[in-house]
């Protein structure tokens, strides 16, 4: 009985507390004292502050103090400069803070930044990007180490004899993660101890971002974020709000609270970078890939360097003897881009995934032969062999889950039908990690490892690992996370949460099992405690690659006089290891889908090139999916046993959901239409341009 | 801007009990929850009545408490998800049936869909149409609720992490 806790459909364990409202977020901790702070933002895009008036600002009632690069506290220099705030009065883009405002209300916080007066020197600047920009340059690792490129065979060669070739240019703009919670910390110093209350992804990584910034010991400070209304990444680092409410309460003396508004986020937080995908494939009259090209160009800022590695994915997929992935980065004057579900491999899929799509066409072939047919025996670029690799299987059960080979396009009068298929892929990563577990004397079992549940259902799953490791009842295992005050832990991101905590949950709860065989007589009160540290093994090289597959879906339905483009199905199958809970992994794998139905057809934000900031920032102009948008989603999986993983034999679920369904939408509308549109998002306008230039 | 803070006095009924209040009359009832009366289950998701997580049920109607001056509500009626069921009970259905369904994940958005969706249903009741209704149905009289309908009136509330279509099924499950 014990050891079937995990893959069960079991239920989330905070989920009582989130739908009474009991369930406290970073910004719902009151504080006896608390001040409330609200950031300036820059009025010009590049240039260096001249003067700031306060007085007005101080002379707003309730205000306490206005913090600028003349008064703030100093900090040490970060690795990340975009948490360099209030630190010198230059501006690197539009929106960057240059002034705080801390008052006694939120009320008087706003009206007090609204009086704040700041004089600016303007530089030139830009912020639009293209292709064959003069500052591009070609970068060979990025984002940390990872490598920006690969090359095998002569690509160039082997696309110009080929039978049969595509070149094509795909585009994805800028976009926004918007989790539903906007960015938020609450900060307060007791005799030179920090505690902060965040909305974070990892808050060992803030906890030592802030132990840095402050000069102070990381056992002096505790970060805590124990409910996180989504990330999708842009909560994956410490950001803007958590060093000003530190910074703040600091230069007070009060427990300050930073909340960001959100129209702010977007500057402020990260985006996914605007990315044009050149994809160049060559092939036999059979459709055996003979090149494949795949060139980036994206942006970047002056101020923290990130890459959209969007053609790493293109070393993955498909068996192809002369390969080639470029990225050309352009640092421009915009505000730093960053991780957004799947960075990368959402908006590179996109394009190779409709790139197929066109190849079929030009071969006559049906896009899942087409896809079987180019199935590598080893990694294309890294060589190595597969851990595990089930893409053909997601592609066929999909299929057939679909009835994809019995669905003909049609009409319903002006309303074109049609549909489309994708393939997905995301990497395994997986990090150190340190977790406890304890027996206690009333029979039950504590686990403590500072994850994030940012609504994965974490503390739920790790429940599940350590119940199965212990085989024991599930609820007699209680977990504790998101705390930094617990064994340190990585970041809910890469899709590598689940396998990092719960390697370590598990490597505890063996320890802790062979302690307890060792153990004689009654449980000691306080019980028997054994700790386990994943560091060396979890992050050692593998004689693997090491990847998620999947096969995404989608039935849409063009409205030919008014541009619409409806999805009316969405289908996912994936292949991604053991799934360990059955109930929350499906909501995540949906989640992703949701979020690529957006990236498709209503979410895009535009830099305006002379104002320089996103024209699309608030929720009223960067269209987020709504209930409307969305049909019944589903999603499958087969069952996959790799050894090559973790423990628990798990790969990632987060971000694989959003990776082909742009791609199996734009496809399906091609279905549809005949019409190929090579610019996300489809929306409305460009369907119609589109339609009328048939 | 005048050097002092105009302020006036008004009571609220939130969740059945009376509280009378000396108001900032800039302040939101979004915050005169939140921050005066410690009730933060309506989130603020963008302060500006674009997302739908700040919805609460005054008077029996939903609204987006970030867009009302709580000043103006003298006298109001104000149920928030806290309110949803009474002391002693267990979860609401509605509750129990997001809980079934998964119907969230991070849980940000939850209390203005729980709210939203207890105000679409009585919307519903009482014969009110949507976009979506069929302009053919009698007025005045109940409006069936399918999937469709239940997509339509839920629309103001903003799920990024994509629990749409549990959240239809959820609801779903308490049309009586």
């Amino acid at each position: 009985m014990a050891r079937t806790a995990l893959g069960a459909p079991v239920e989330r364990r905070e989920g009582l507390a989130k739908v009474t409202g009991a369930a406290r977020y970073a910004a719902e901790h009151h504080l006896s004292g608390l001040a409330h702070a609200r950031a300036v933002p820059a009025g010009v895009i590049r240039g260096r502050i001249t003067g700031i008036d306060t007085g007005p600002a101080r002379a707003v009632p309730g205000v306490l103090t206005v913090l600028t690069h003349e008064n703030a506290p100093r900090l040490a220099e970060p690795d990340d400069a975009t948490l360099a705030l209030l630190q010198n009065p230059d501006v690197p883009h539009r929106g960057w803070c240059v002034a705080l405002v801390v008052a006694e209300t939120p009320e008087a916080a706003r009206a007090g930044a609204d009086a704040v007066r700041v004089s600016y020197d303007t530089a030139d600047h830009d912020v639009v990007l293209a292709p064959g920009h003069p500052g591009a340059h070609e970068p060979e690792e990025a984002n940390g180490g990872q490598p920006a490129g690969h090359r095998h065979g002569d690509p160039e060669s082997a696309f110009a004899q080929a039978a049969v070739r595509v070149d094509v240019t795909y585009r994805t703009p800028p976009l926004h993660n918007h989790p539903m919670e906007p960015h938020a910390s609450t900060a307060t110093w007791d005799r030179g101890r920090l505690t902060v209350y965040t909305s974070s992804q990892g808050t060992s990584d803030v906890r030592s971002v802030l132990a840095g910034l402050f000069a102070v010991p990381v056992d002096r400070i505790t970060v805590r974020a124990e409910h996180v209304g989504g990330g999708f990444g842009s909560k994956g680092s410490a950001r803007p709000d958590v060093v000003l409410a530190a910074l703040a309460a600091r230069h007070t003396g009060r427990p300050v609270r930073v909340t960001w508004p959100r129209r702010r986020m977007p500057t402020a937080v990260g985006h996914r970078a605007p990315t044009y995908s050149r994809l160049r494939l060559g092939a036999t009259s059979d459709g055996r890939l003979t090149a494949l090209l795949h060139d980036v160009t994206t942006h970047t800022s002056p101020v923290r360097s990130f890459v959209e590695l969007a053609g790493t994915t293109s070393g993955v997929m498909y068996a192809t003897p002369n390969l080639d992935v470029v990225h050309h980065v352009v640092p421009l004057d915009v505000p730093s881009p960053s991780w957004m579900r799947a960075p990368g491999e959402a908006t590179g899929m996109y394009a190779l995934e409709s790139a197929m799509d066109e190849l079929a066409d030009e071969l006559g072939m049906d896009p899942i032969e087409l896809r079987i047919r180019n199935e590598p025996d080893r990694e294309p670029a890294g060589g190595l062999p597969f851990s595990s690799r089930h893409l053909v299987e997601c592609l066929r059960e999909g299929a057939r889950r679909f009835d994809w080979h019995h669905h003909v396009r049609h009409a319903e009068g002006p309303v074109l039908i049609g549909t489309g298929v994708a393939a997905a892929t995301y990497p395994v990563m997986v990090s150190p990690c340190a977790a406890t577990a304890a027996a206690l004397p009333d029979g039950t079992f504590e686990i403590r490892v500072n994850a994030s549940d940012i609504g994965t259902g974490a503390r739920t799953v790790l429940a599940q690992i350590a119940a199965d490791a212990l085989a024991v009842p599930l609820d007699r295992v209680r977990t504790e996370i998101g705390d930094s005050d617990l064994p340190q832990a990585p970041v809910a991101g890469g899709s590598s949460g689940t396998a990092s905590w719960g390697s370590a949950v598990h490597e505890a709860c063996a320890r802790l099992l062979n302690r307890l065989a060792d153990h004689t007589g009654p449980l000691p009160e306080h019980g028997i405690g054994v700790r386990a540290d994943t560091s060396g093994r979890a992050d050692a090289d593998c004689p693997y690659a090491r990847h998620a597959f999947g096969a995404h879906f989608a039935e849409v339905a063009v409205d030919t006089v008014t541009g619409e483009v409806r999805v009316r199905r969405l289908l996912g199958v994936y292949a991604a290891g053991r799934i360990l809970n059955a109930r929350t992994a499906r909501s995540q794998f949906v989640g992703g889908m949701t979020m690529g139905l957006g990236m498709a057809l209503t979410e895009g934000s535009t830099l305006d090139p002379a104002f320089g900031d996103f024209a699309e920032a608030d929720l009223a102009s960067y269209h987020v999916p709504a209930h409307a948008d969305v049909p019944d989603i589903e999603a499958h999986w087969i069952d996959e046993d790799d050894p090559h993983l973790n423990p628990m034999g798990s790969k990632g679920i987060g971000e694989i959901g959003i990776v082909g369904t742009p791609a199996a939408i734009g496809n399906a509308v091609h279905h549809a239409t005949g019409s190929r549109l090579r610019t996300l998002p489809l929306t409305p306008d460009r369907v119609l341009t589109a339609l009328n230039a048939r | 801007m005048d050097s002092e803070i105009q302020r006036s006095e008004a009571t609220l009924r939130v969740n059945g009990k009376p509280h009378t209040l000396l108001l900032d009359h800039r302040r939101v009832l979004l915050d005169v929850l939140r921050e005066d009366l410690d009730l933060t289950g309506a989130k603020k998701g963008c302060d500006h009545g674009q997302c739908g997580a700040c919805t609460v049920l005054a008077d029996g109607r939903r609204v987006n408490s970030c867009l009302l001056l709580a000043v103006s509500l003298d006298g109001s009626d104000i149920t928030t998800v806290e309110g949803l069921s009474a002391d002693g009970e267990g979860p609401h259905p509605l509750q129990r049936a997001f809980l079934d369904r998964d119907a969230f994940q991070c849980g940000y958005c939850t209390p203005g869909q729980l709210c939203s969706a207890l105000g679409a249903l009585a919307e519903a009741a009482a014969g009110h149409p949507s976009h979506v209704t069929d302009p053919a149905l009698p007025s005045g009289r109940p409006v069936p609720l399918d999937r469709t309908e239940i997509r339509e009136r839920l629309s103001g509330n903003l799920c990024r992490c994509g629990a749409y279509p549990r959240i239809v099924e959820a609801v779903e499950d308490v049309i009586p």
